[in-house]
């Protein structure tokens, strides 16, 4: 009876997990075993894995995405490290936290105001007597976006595990002799990587896929993977490709999900 | 805990209160009353005076709802569920609804007012004898450029664009058919062409046009070109008039070697309902009068030639948008492709772009 009981409340997650998270997956993995004309192929992969289109939309990928990931943890700790620091600390955060309430399209579309040619950027070159640069449509505009709107979800995980640091810690490092930057290094960051780690795998994916900013802040000068999902399903609706793409984003998240992990099993074993 | 369940009860209420207001403001949609009909237009396209005129003339409601893309278009009316009774597809997607059976053939005996419309208009590869369709809207593909910093009459050609006094100058529409055809063009090739030799013969030669290309953008381009990033511009007539509007010191111009010529159509979705509706305003909007209201109100070429010569003088002697004859002669429509040809094309429009 008791066993029913805890089944019968069980049920809706299980129904969730399968409505939402496995059936989309399995149907990803499904659609890419599947040609235009709907015949069982493994055409889809043989051409994503031989094609040099494929190979260098995937190299280009992974290089923005670790340049966009490597820039947001850059801002990323020294703020969160400041803010945990501050009086106000939870009103600070929130302030980081605001941007994600806005729509991406609009963010976008304001660093389109920002970085244009006659916009406030250049307007502030031209009163110091700067020449006027073209900002948008390039790489360092494309990745300075991108790591701006990956940036809360960065400082987030990263700030949660410096708050969650004793301090008794940190005073004990200093009565031991340790300099601040030693204390730094050796303390700080060491108990904070599992939210650098958890901070990489939600950026760093995502990254990967950024089809609406390559186009509207890269100009289309910056193609992702994303970029060639869009078209497949979008253009030229051959689904089975564009899942093959698909497949191949969810293997790379296994794998940086599983090069961030180690910790974890280790203070397991 | 109960603090909680109130705090639930609330949203639960709210959401109830939201659906209940979002399903009234829809509720015209697939409105099934009699003295009405359901037309899925493009936002924004057509004069809402003349919708007034039509109901005041005929006694039809007209209930508007819009999109933004053929390919949601299509799909939405795929899906079923919908009352749509004419709708406004570019060319080849008539051909594409055609050949999936989504249409119903127009029946010519209820038509009225035909004749308005020009011989250059009329009976085109994507329906012959337009025993579907009737013509909307036509433009060009073409030039846009910035007269600030390009001297009108110097950029008139295709092959000018490659010049090395336009790098980083030009922006391109995100769309491959257009892009790969303007290069097909450009070696005087059909935009149509299924030949991959040539076809790859495009693309190396766009790969050469990448220094000049600053961006390859979509809708953004209107606004990226009415606010001055960039001096030259390829993209659609209808988005030219819109950037125009916006700024005075942009022009338009069609290649006279030849360019894409498209067409907004009108046609009866297998949805349809209000036949007597739906014919009621074909032959209404046939009539030059109020063609010509329509093409005035939205700025884009209207293939109905009497209509035209009702238009006030600068628009008629708008070279722009009312090419000369022998430039309309050598204007090309596109056709449908296999889904294959359609992988084709944007395959190798997709190693354009990533050509730096």
């Amino acid at each position: 009876m008791k066993k029913n009981f805890r089944g019968l409340f069980f049920t809706p997650y299980v129904l969730w997990l399968a409505m939402f998270v496995i059936a989309p997956v399995a149907l990803i993995f499904y659609y890419s075993f599947f040609d235009i004309h709907h015949n069982f192929t493994l055409a889809n992969y043989q051409e994503f894995f031989t094609s040099g289109t494929y190979l260098t939309m995937t190299a280009n990928s992974v290089l923005y995405a670790f340049l966009i990931t490597l820039f947001a943890i850059l801002i990323s700790y020294p703020m969160a490290l400041v803010i945990s620091k501050l009086k106000h600390r939870d009103l600070w955060i929130l302030l980081v936290i605001l941007p994600t309430w806005i729509n991406l399209l609009l963010k976008a579309y304001a660093f389109i105001g920002l970085l244009s040619h006659d916009g406030l950027v250049n307007e502030l070159f031209q009163f110091f007597g700067l020449p006027i640069q073209h900002m948008l449509f390039t790489d360092a505009s494309f990745i300075l976006v991108a790591a701006y709107i990956q940036i809360p979800f960065m400082i987030l995980p990263i700030y949660n595990s410096l708050t969650d640091i004793s301090n008794s810690y940190i005073r004990a490092s200093r009565d031991l002799g340790a300099t601040k930057w030693q204390t730094l290094t050796k303390v700080i960051i060491p108990m904070t990587l599992p939210g650098i780690k958890s901070g990489i795998q939600i950026v760093f994916i995502p990254s990967l896929s950024l089809f609406m900013l390559s186009r509207l802040i890269g100009g289309n000068k910056v193609i992702t993977l994303g970029t060639a999902v869009e078209e497949h399903f979008l253009t030229t609706m051959n689904w089975g490709m564009g899942s093959t793409i698909g497949v191949v984003l969810i293997i790379s998240m296994v794998i940086v999900m599983l090069l961030t992990n180690t910790k974890r099993k280790r203070r397991r074993a | 805990m109960k603090k909680f369940l109130a705090a639930f009860i609330a949203i639960l209420a709210l959401c109830g209160g939201l659906a209940y207001g979002s399903n009234q403001l829809t509720k015209s949609t697939g409105d099934t009353g009699n003295k009405v009909l359901n037309l899925y237009n493009w936002g924004d396209y057509i004069d809402p005076a003349l919708l007034t005129k039509f109901q005041k003339e005929t006694g039809y409601h007209v209930n508007v709802e819009t999109f933004d893309s053929n390919e949601a278009m299509y799909t939405k009316i795929k899906q079923g569920g919908t009352s749509y009774d004419l709708t406004v597809p570019s060319e080849y997607m008539v051909e594409k609804m055609k050949t999936d059976h989504m249409l119903i053939p127009l029946d010519k005996s209820r038509l009225t007012g035909m004749n308005n419309y020009g011989s250059s208009f009329m009976n085109k590869s994507f329906d012959r004898g337009n025993k579907y369709s009737i013509p909307y809207f036509w433009g060009t593909l073409g030039i846009i450029y910035n007269d600030q910093s390009i001297k009108p009459g110097s950029l008139e050609h295709w092959n000018q664009l490659w010049s090395t006094k336009y790098r980083n100058d030009i922006m391109l529409i995100d769309s491959a058919r257009d892009i790969m055809g303007f290069s097909l063009i450009s070696m005087g090739k059909s935009v149509n062409t299924t030949n991959s030799a040539e076809l790859i013969k495009a693309k190396d030669k766009l790969n050469q046009l990448s220094p000049n290309v600053k961006a390859v953008v979509a809708d953004e381009i209107k606004m990226y070109m009415a606010e001055g990033e960039a001096p030259v511009a390829v993209d659609w007539s209808g988005e030219a008039s819109e950037m125009m509007s916006q700024n005075s010191h942009l022009h338009y111009v069609v290649p006279t070697e030849g360019s894409n010529m498209w067409f907004d159509n009108l046609v009866i979705p297998k949805t349809a309902k209000h036949f007597k509706a739906i014919y009621a305003f074909l032959n209404f909007m046939s009539k030059p009068e109020n063609a010509a209201q329509n093409a005035e109100y939205i700025g884009y070429s209207t293939p109905n030639t009497t209509a035209y010569k009702l238009l006030p003088k600068n628009i008629r002697d708008d070279k722009q948008f009312y090419p000369d004859q022998k430039v309309i002669d050598r204007l090309q429509v596109y056709s449908n492709l296999s889904p294959q040809k359609v992988q084709e094309y944007n395959d190798l429009y997709l190693e354009f772009k990533m050509h730096h």
